[in-house]
């Protein structure tokens, strides 16, 4: 199976999604691997379907209407989607742990946060309730809730936002999962709140050693942060490479475009450049490269045939008919 | 239709899609009830329901002519030529207990056509359900428009008076009411009726129509109208109103069904509607009477009434998901 | 809380005396009284008895005695239709029996309403969810006074399994259809109810993280889910108490039981005044506090609402 060591690898992945307006392929042939102790940046706009790859590892995805149509997600060689669910249960919040993206309603707003931390070890720990209580309070402290013991029977609606992802995290990690996948943890949060809870993430992960999943529309959240970076696009994988070769020579129009959109401090003032148009519509793709509508360098045949996956070096590629010609300029 | 308000249902459709740029505003306005009736049409049991409530309604009102025409008697002909032959026939039974046409519901103590007195009593109970419906609206359209528009402490007291009405035992009231001024004529009683049922049921309205104005006060095209110097009330009523028609429509439509069923109650307890006019409440309250012996008295009319708050009812549920699926949860 | 409570509490008193004002008012601006009708009297009796109810007193002096007797004694007066019987008494007498029904409809449209909707919601879009949903359709639409009949047509007249009518006392195979008629409308909207909230509460974010912490789908269902998809369930007591009052009406009515529907339907057809009065009092006594409990309830169980 995984002969490499990776700790997740998935092939092609297919999740559909049944809708008024016809099928929509949220994640269409998608693979990737992710080592043990790497982080992967996963980075897309809004219906990019890197939230939906993520939680069809974990199979979260409802169903109806989601489906998951085909692939192999394998998590240390063994392939979850093959599993029955109380074996995926064992794996969820054990082996791997999910935050997400909005603090203000992931958390259940009728049970003290103790006790939805607790629930986690008490599940999977086997912890008694006072071994829960005290294992509660001390991932508290760990992800710096200040006086964490008076407030571990808080209700969620008394936290602020940054607080209620600090819980997220702690009940994330209080099992201390293999994998964490972080789906836009920050998004939600302000500017000054977003560093901390980063660099929050960041150490938590130095310490433990745990892998992470960072999904992120904001590239300069993964420029720090990962290893690795997926750029998706339409339910496809646009580009893959190291972090730090993707922002030096990407090599597909897409993430260029992306990047010239991360605002530069250095920069002289000037208009921020944003890629024109909207995402398309996944119900109703056109044959072609999906981005051909939005793209500047678009030629006839964007238009007609479907780009190929292009190896540019072993560890990158790029889903693009010119990424020879984006990458070598 | 003055060019102002020509306006404003196109600008609310805007602020709800973000594409609006790119087709023609007045094609999305125009749309968007176009795809409500999409998606009404695409839901079963609405469809169900919208055919039904139009078969008892045509029924209803043509029913009790055909019958006359075909078959010579009216609701209220009762065959008196032969006193032994006055008594409940079954139905599809004539008077020697052959098999007849006459009477596919049977007949009443009096020998009066059930199938007549039923479908005549929907003519009552439909009429008594639309005009009191018609009467909460205007009651609770102008209510809740008001005190959403106006706002503040005249809002605030408003509505505290909303809660306090919710909290009382409204029907209790009105029975004491219908009890107390019982009119000497039919007539007298149903408008007596309306009034009662009308002014007791207009307090959820009231709700839905103020939270509709206190969203949409603030927006573009009543800022605008504000600024090129409409009245208030010109505002409120021209404006803003016309775009709480969604659910205004929705909630009427189910505000129906219930007045019909306090309507029967009413009249099933002797306070509604009164001899020689007859509703599907009062003709069960008669049949209850015989229910051990003649039960096609109370299935009749009771199993017609229920059939159409049924349909009535599923269709209110499907215009609600068709106009707003956000409405869903109540 | 406590501040709340007290608050609600002062606005109750004053809409108590109200509906009772509007109801005497009512009752007096009416033509004609209790003596008027049938029971025409020769006019010196009825002159005496109108004297010894204070009858022939100034409106203002009758609504004060009125009022100040309610407001001090909870003195609602002597019944004209059930002589020498207090309006105190024949509550107390016929309380107990409509608070049965209206309690045992209430709790088993509870259970069973819960119980389905909670299914209908998990199994959306199944078979099992349109039919339970058409019949809770159904049971709305049934008027209480068709569905009574109609089940005793075939429980009691034809099957001969239960009785029709009659109160036999508290328990008693006697309640069972009146029980089952007047339930069933609660049962409907309550399993509409607890399906809507149920489904709004199952799309949630935070269910999502129950699931991705490893719980299984029952714990999801019982720890997380239940309380937050039971909350529409809890604002409808509130209503639904004022709607069980009219459907006892009906059901008492039907099974001939003396409860307090009865005896109000009664006092009304007779122009029973202090009756009337004291019934309408009762009630709206009854069905304010009940208000309150239940927004004290849904204080209690929604911690956002609590810490407001």
């Amino acid at each position: 199976m995984s002969a490499n060591g990776a700790l997740l690898e998935v092939r092609n992945l297919r999740t559909y999604f049944d809708t008024e307006d016809g099928v929509v392929k949220a994640v269409d042939d998608v693979s990737f691997q992710l080592q043990r102790g790497e982080t992967l940046g996963i980075v897309g706009e809004s219906g990019s379907g890197k939230s939906v790859t993520n939680l069809s590892i974990i199979r979260l995805v409802q169903e109806p209407p989601g489906k998951i149509v085909s692939g192999e997600v394998l998590f240390k060689g063994e392939d979850i989607l093959l599993l029955r669910p109380a074996a995926v249960r064992r794996i969820r919040g054990r082996r791997i742990a999910m935050i997400f993206q909005d603090p203000m309603t992931s958390l259940n707003p009728f049970m003290k946060i103790s006790r939805q931390l607790m629930e986690m070890t008490q599940l999977h720990l086997g912890h008694t309730k006072g071994q829960a209580y005290e294992h509660a309070i001390r991932m508290l402290e760990t992800v710096g809730i200040p006086d964490a013991r008076t407030r571990a029977d808080s209700y969620p609606h008394e936290f602020s936002g940054g607080m209620r992802q600090r819980v997220m995290i702690a009940m994330a990690l209080s099992c201390e999962p293999e994998l964490l996948i972080a789906d836009e943890p920050t998004t939600a949060l302000d500017v000054t709140i977003q560093a901390q809870i980063l660099e929050l993430i960041k150490k938590l992960k130095q310490e433990t050693g745990t892998s992470v999943i960072l999904i992120t529309h904001d590239l300069g959240v993964v420029a720090g942060m990962t290893d690795h970076v997926l750029v998706m696009y339409a339910g496809k994988i646009f580009e893959q490479a190291k972090t730090t070769e993707l922002f030096a020579r990407p090599g597909n129009p897409y993430t260029k475009g992306l990047l010239r959109s991360v605002p530069d401090p250095t920069a002289e003032q000037g208009k921020l450049y944003q890629i024109p148009g909207l995402p398309p519509d996944v119900a109703h793709l056109k044959p072609g490269c999906p981005f051909a509508e939005r793209c500047d360098r678009v030629e006839e045949i964007c238009r007609r045939e479907f780009p190929p996956f292009v190896e540019l070096t072993t560890d990158h590629h790029s889903l693009c008919h010119f990424a020879h010609e984006v990458y070598g300029g | 239709m003055e060019p102002e308000n020509k306006i404003s249902p196109e600008m609310a459709v805007a602020e709800a899609d973000v594409r609006s740029e790119e087709s023609g505003e007045v094609v999305r306005g125009t749309s968007l009830w176009r795809d409500a009736w999409r998606r009404l049409l695409k839901n079963k049991l609405a469809v169900f329901g919208l055919v039904v409530v139009a078969i008892v309604t045509i029924a209803s009102i043509i029913g009790p002519t055909v019958i006359k025409s075909a078959f010579g008697f009216t609701p209220d002909y009762i065959p008196t030529n032969d006193v032994r032959l006055i008594r409940s026939f079954p139905p599809f039974t004539g008077p020697n207990g052959e098999f007849s046409w006459a009477h596919p519901m049977g007949t009443d103590n009096a020998g009066r056509d059930q199938l007549a007195r039923v479908l005549q009593g929907g003519q009552i109970s439909l009429f008594v359900g639309i005009i009191s419906t018609l009467v909460s609206l205007i009651i609770g359209v102008s209510y809740g428009a008001i005190a959403g528009y106006v706002g503040g402490r005249v809002d605030n007291v408003m509505m505290r008076v909303v809660d306090v009405l919710y909290s009382l035992p409204y029907v209790i009231v009105v029975i004491v009411l219908l009890s107390m001024f019982r009119s000497q004529t039919p007539r007298g009683q149903l408008t007596l009726l309306f009034i009662a049922l009308g002014s007791v049921s207009w307090l959820t309205m009231a709700r839905i129509v103020r939270g509709q104005v206190l969203s949409l006060k603030n927006q573009e095209f009543v800022l605008a109208a504000r600024a090129t110097g409409v009245s208030g009330p010109r505002i409120v009523f021209r404006h803003i109103v016309p775009n709480t028609l969604g659910p205004v429509i929705v909630y009427a439509t189910l505000t129906i069904p219930q007045i019909m069923l306090t309507e029967a109650f009413l009249s099933f307890l002797g306070f509604g509607v009164q001899a020689p006019l007859a509703s599907w409440g009062s003709l069960a309250a008669d049949g209850v009477q015989n229910i051990a012996i003649f039960p096609w008295q109370l299935i009749f009319p009771g199993v017609t009434m229920a059939l159409t708050l049924f349909s009535l009812n599923f269709l209110g549920d499907g215009l609600r998901d068709a106009l707003d699926p956000q409405m869903r949860t109540t | 809380m406590f501040r709340f409570i007290i608050r609600r509490l002062l606005i109750t008193i004053p809409t108590i005396l109200v509906v009772i004002s509007i109801t005497w008012v009512l009752i007096k601006l009416a033509p004609g009284n209790f003596y008027s009708g049938e029971k025409r009297l020769p006019a010196a009796i009825e002159k005496s008895i109108r004297e010894k109810y204070g009858l022939d007193k100034p409106w203002y002096q009758q609504y004060g005695k009125t009022m100040w007797n309610i407001v001090r004694h909870l003195d609602f007066g002597t019944s004209l239709r059930f002589e020498g019987q207090s309006v105190n008494t024949i509550i107390r007498r016929s309380l107990p029996v409509s608070a049965a029904i209206g309690i045992l409809a209430y709790l088993l449209a509870l259970i069973v309403g819960v119980t389905i909707g909670s299914i209908a919601a998990l199994k959306q879009n199944s078979r099992w969810d349109y039919t339970s949903m058409a019949l809770a359709m159904l049971g709305i639409s049934v008027p209480n006074f068709v569905l009574g009949p109609i089940l005793v047509l075939i429980f009691s007249l034809s099957l001969y399994w239960l009785p029709p009518s009659r109160w036999g006392g508290f328990p008693s195979r006697n309640l069972i259809l009146p029980v089952l008629t007047l339930s069933a409308i609660y049962m409907a909207y309550i399993a509409r109810l607890t399906r809507a909230g149920m489904l709004e509460v199952l799309r949630s974010d935070y269910i999502r993280t129950a699931r991705a912490k490893g719980l299984s789908e029952k714990d999801v269902l019982i720890k997380h889910a239940l309380r937050g998809g039971l909350m529409p369930v809890i604002s409808y007591t509130g209503p639904a108490l004022a709607f069980l009052l009219t459907g006892t009406v009906v059901v008492e009515r039907i099974f001939a039981l003396p409860g307090l529907g009865n005896y109000f339907i009664q006092a009304s057809l007779n122009r029973d005044e202090p009756l009337i009065i004291g019934i309408v009092a009762f009630i709206s006594i009854t069905l304010l506090f009940m208000n309150l409990l239940v927004d004290i309830a849904y204080a209690y169980l929604d911690p956002r609402v609590r810490y407001h």
